[in-house]
C-alpha cells in the first residue's frame, strides 16, 4: 500500500513537470498539444478511496492551471473524468472489473483503447469548451479536441506499453 | 433531519464532486475577466521558481540570437546618440519620466485565448501591477500580477487585453485588441471612418494611458475594412514583435503614476 502511494506521488510530480515544461511547448501546427498528465487519473488504482481520488485529480488539474495560467479549466476537466471513471471502467472492462484486480497491461488492447480514447475525448471536450468559452467557436473547439485528443491518445498508448511491467 | 444527513452521506461523493467542479468553474470564469485571476497564476514562488530554473538552462540555446538582437539595438541607439547629440543634451536636463527594468521571459504562451507571460522580476525589483512591458521591437503587454520575485504579464495576445494605440501618421486613436486567431496579427478598432489610411502604415502606442510612453512601435497595417455601421475601421495589424519568440524584455515604470492617478481620481 505504501509502495502504491509512493508510486502515485512520483507519477503525479513527474507528469506535472513533463506537461508544464515540455509538452505545452510543442504547439504542433500552431495549436496541437498533448495532455498526458491525465494518465495519472486513468491509471490510478481501481480499488481506491473515491473522495481522495477526486481530490487528487482536482489538485492535479489545479497545479497545471497554476503553471499554465488557465484559470480552472484543467481542474474542472480532471475532476470530471475522475468522477465518471467507474462508468467507463465498467463499459470497457465488463461489470466484474471491481472484483478482480485488473492490471492494465494484462487487458486486451481493444478494451484498453476504448477506455483511454473515451476518457481522453471527454476530458479534452470539457477542457477546450471551458478554455475557449464561446459557442461561436464550436468548429475550433472540435478541431482542437480531435487533433489534441489523437495526439494524447497516441502518446498515452506508447507510454503505457513502455512503462508497463511485462508479465508473461 | 435524520433523512437529510442520510442523503448527504449517501451522496457524499457526488456532492464533493460538485463542490470541486464549482470551485474550478469559479476560477475559470474569474480568469475570463480582466484583472480578476488573483489566486491561480504563475507568478508565485513555486511555479515561478521552477520556470526560472528551467529557463536558466534553456537560455543557453538562444545566446547567439539574443546577442545579435542586443547588438542591433545597441547599434541603433548609438546612431541615435551620434545624430542627435544636441537634442539629447537638452533632454537630459528635464527630469526622466520613465524608468526601464530589464527582465527575462521565463514562460511564454501564444496558443490559448488568454495568453500570459511570466517574468523573473517582481516586487523587490520595483515591478508592480499596470506597468508596461516592451522589447526593442515593440510592445508585449501589461503586468497584471506580481509576487516578491516574479510577475505575470497579460500579453497583447489575450482576448481581454485592450491597449490604447494610434496611427503614427495621422494621430487617429483606437484600441488594440486580439481576436484569438493568429499570434502575429492583432486588431485595431475604433479608428474613425474618416481617417485616410493605407496598407503599411505604422501603428504605435498613443501615450493616452499612463502605462506606455508615446510612440512605441506596435506594428504595421496589414489590411482593413469598414465596420458594418461604416463609422469606424476594423484594422488588422501585423505585429512588429515576434510574440512566439521572446527573451529579454523591458518593464516600463511611469514615475509620475501616483501623481497622475490622484489627479484623475479627483475628477
Amino acid at each position: 500500500m505504501n509502495n502504491l502511494a509512493l508510486t502515485n506521488s512520483i507519477r503525479f510530480i513527474f507528469l506535472v513537470l513533463i506537461q508544464a515544461l515540455i509538452l505545452n511547448n510543442i504547439n504542433f501546427m500552431g495549436y496541437i498539444n498533448p495532455y498526458i498528465y491525465i494518465l495519472f487519473i486513468l491509471l490510478y488504482p481501481i480499488k481506491n478511496n473515491r473522495m481522495l481520488f477526486l481530490f487528487l485529480s482536482f489538485l492535479l488539474g489545479l497545479t497545471l492551471d497554476l503553471f499554465l495560467d488557465s484559470g480552472g479549466v484543467h481542474a474542472a476537466a480532471s475532476v470530471t473524468i475522475a468522477y465518471i471513471r467507474p462508468l467507463f471502467l465498467k463499459f470497457s472492462f465488463g461489470t466484474s472489473y471491481a472484483h478482480q484486480t485488473i492490471k492494465f497491461s494484462n487487458t486486451e488492447f481493444g478494451q484498453r483503447f476504448s477506455y483511454l480514447a473515451l476518457l481522453i475525448l471527454i476530458h479534452h471536450l470539457i477542457l477546450f469548451n471551458l478554455e475557449i468559452f464561446a459557442i461561436s467557436q464550436l468548429l475550433l473547439i472540435a478541431k482542437k479536441t480531435l487533433f489534441s485528443g489523437l495526439f494524447t491518445l497516441f502518446l498515452c498508448l506508447i507510454i503505457q506499453s513502455l512503462f508497463s511491467k511485462t508479465t508473461s | 433531519m435524520q433523512q437529510l444527513f442520510n442523503f448527504f452521506i449517501r451522496n457524499k461523493t457526488f456532492l464533493f464532486y460538485v463542490l470541486l467542479l464549482s470551485i474550478a468553474i469559479f476560477f475559470t470564469i474569474q480568469s475570463h475577466s480582466y484583472h480578476k485571476s488573483k489566486f491561480i497564476n504563475s507568478a508565485n514562488f513555486l511555479t515561478g521558481g521552477i520556470y526560472e530554473s528551467v529557463n536558466n538552462i534553456e537560455h543557453y540555446f538562444h545566446l547567439k540570437e539574443e546577442n545579435n538582437a542586443l547588438l542591433e539595438e545597441n547599434n541603433r541607439l548609438k546612431s541615435l546618440i551620434y545624430n542627435k547629440r544636441q537634442a539629447l543634451e537638452i533632454d537630459t536636463i528635464s527630469m526622466p519620466k520613465y524608468t526601464l527594468t530589464p527582465a527575462l521571459v521565463t514562460k511564454n504562451s501564444y496558443t490559448a485565448k488568454q495568453n500570459y507571460l511570466t517574468l523573473n522580476k517582481g516586487e523587490r525589483d520595483g515591478v508592480f501591477e499596470d506597468q508596461g512591458v516592451i522589447t526593442s521591437n515593440g510592445i508585449v503587454g501589461i503586468i497584471d500580477n506580481t509576487s516578491n520575485g516574479y510577475s505575470r504579464v497579460i500579453s497583447i495576445l489575450n482576448t481581454t487585453s485592450q491597449i490604447n494605440a494610434k496611427l503614427k501618421k495621422s494621430n487617429h486613436i483606437g484600441i488594440l485588441k486580439w481576436d484569438g486567431k493568429s499570434p502575429f496579427v492583432a486588431q485595431l478598432t475604433d479608428i474613425q471612418g474618416l481617417a485616410k489610411i493605407k496598407i503599411g502604415d505604422t501603428v504605435t502606442t498613443s501615450g493616452n494611458s499612463n502605462t506606455f510612453p508615446k510612440d512605441i512601435l506596435i506594428g504595421t497595417l496589414k489590411d482593413f475594412k469598414l465596420s458594418p455601421t461604416e463609422d469606424s475601421y476594423i484594422i488588422n495589424v501585423q505585429l512588429s514583435n515576434d510574440m512566439t519568440n521572446l527573451g529579454h524584455v523591458h518593464i516600463i515604470e511611469n514615475l509620475d503614476i501616483d501623481e497622475l492617478n490622484s489627479l484623475e481620481s479627483n475628477e
